[in-house]
């Protein structure tokens, strides 16, 4: 019965080529109104340089990295377009899982894992996917997704690089997912 | 002609509301697809769900086609979109740092947001956890330094590393994005069901 109510869950999901489908006409859009793609890591590091910022400002601004997105007028890095799109994004996530009934506190995990070593690996996952993005200048949305749109050099290769050492390394994380 | 906004078709006002209104339909179309499931996600590199890869490919393909058909019919000028720039080495490991990060928290930043938004407690720790990485990098930015801005290639794009039409760069990718679908279906067929 079990089984049955979750084989019955996987397919309230959208057929995969028709959300593909919409989001490829999404990043068309993107392009033709902004004239760049979408994002989801630039929102978090505007997020932790206003933390930064706020909780030791002296250090923010020394620091060679945090600098660069701090403003002499003193306007905030939270005034920027990708913060905008990440507040919509929660929003319009939000907005399809309610319709679906999919909002609840959960954790997702193989059952051969307990939740506690599924929370340890996300944070440290969490940790390595920013670093990653941050050195690649940004993560699977804008470097990759988007900047293949427009056939970017770079865009292609942080793709193969991301998904070429994710097939690498699956073997030894198997017992997380499956 | 377009990009619409940077050649002020659209006043600048609008840019925030804009912003709001892709990113709703952006979140909406991730979740709706199955993007705020980390298993869901990690199927790909297991066999058991392809959605990822169907789901990118797809979503690309399309993309890529429109901008270049759009900048065919003269609606858009493709000389003014942002070309994310190459960095040849910070691209490759920046990608590996990512892969690895993939494998053990199960989202990227822009599924994990999803995740957040709908109470996946471990898509708020994985988010938790790429503000962690963003500092570290910033605090470690002296020895990243060289990485960050070496190896710079400029804006380019495939046509000037490959030397060929852009035309026959998107067939080409559309043909291979075409024979990964029939794989991945002829695979998860083979592979043991994995219900989550």
């Amino acid at each position: 019965m079990m089984k049955n109510k979750k084989q019955k869950n996987r397919h309230v999901y959208w057929n995969p080529y028709f959300g593909g489908f919409l989001m490829g006409l999404l990043i068309i859009l993107t392009f033709y109104l902004t004239g760049r793609g979408l994002g989801a890591s630039g929102a978090l590091k505007s997020g932790v340089v206003t933390i930064v910022d706020t909780v030791a400002t002296t250090h923010a601004h020394s620091n060679e990295y945090f600098s660069k997105f701090l403003s002499e007028d003193g306007s905030s890095p939270m005034n920027n377009w990708l913060v905008f799109e990440a507040i919509g994004v929660l929003l319009g996530a939000f907005l399809s899982g309610a319709f679906t009934g999919r909002i609840k506190w959960k954790v997702d995990h193989s059952p051969k894992i307990t939740s506690k070593r599924r929370l340890l690996f996300a944070l440290g996952g969490g940790i390595l996917f920013g670093l990653g993005a941050q050195i690649a200048r940004g993560c699977t949305s804008g470097a990759a997704l988007s900047s293949m749109a427009v056939l970017s050099t770079g865009g292609f290769i942080t793709m193969l690089s991301i998904f070429g050492t994710g097939f690498i390394v699956a073997y030894f994380f198997r017992k997380n997912w499956i | 002609m377009g990009p619409l906004i940077p050649n002020g078709l659209i006043p600048l006002e609008w840019n925030y509301v804009i912003a709001i209104l892709i990113g709703m339909a952006f979140g909406y179309i991730l979740e709706a697809s199955g993007f705020s499931s980390s298993r869901k996600l990690a199927g790909v590199f297991y066999g058991y769900d392809f959605v990822v890869l169907k789901v990118f490919f797809t979503s690309a393909v399309v993309a890529v086609i429109g901008i270049f058909y759009m900048d065919y019919l003269n609606l858009v000028d493709i000389t003014q979109l942002y070309v994310h720039p190459t960095y040849l080495w910070a691209a490759i490991i920046g990608g590996m740092v990512m892969g690895v990060g993939f494998l053990a928290g199960g989202f990227c930043p822009g599924t994990s947001l999803c995740a957040v938004a709908i109470g996946k407690i471990d898509g708020i720790v994985f988010t938790i956890g790429l503000m962690i990485g963003i500092f570290v990098f910033a605090e470690l930015f002296d020895v990243l330094e060289p990485l960050f801005v070496g190896s710079n290639l400029g804006n380019i794009t495939l046509v000037d590393s490959l030397g060929i039409s852009p035309y026959w760069i998107i067939f080409i990718f559309t043909i291979i994005a075409l024979v990964s679908f029939v794989i991945s279906d002829i695979i998860r067929k083979k592979v043991k069901k994995v219900f989550y």
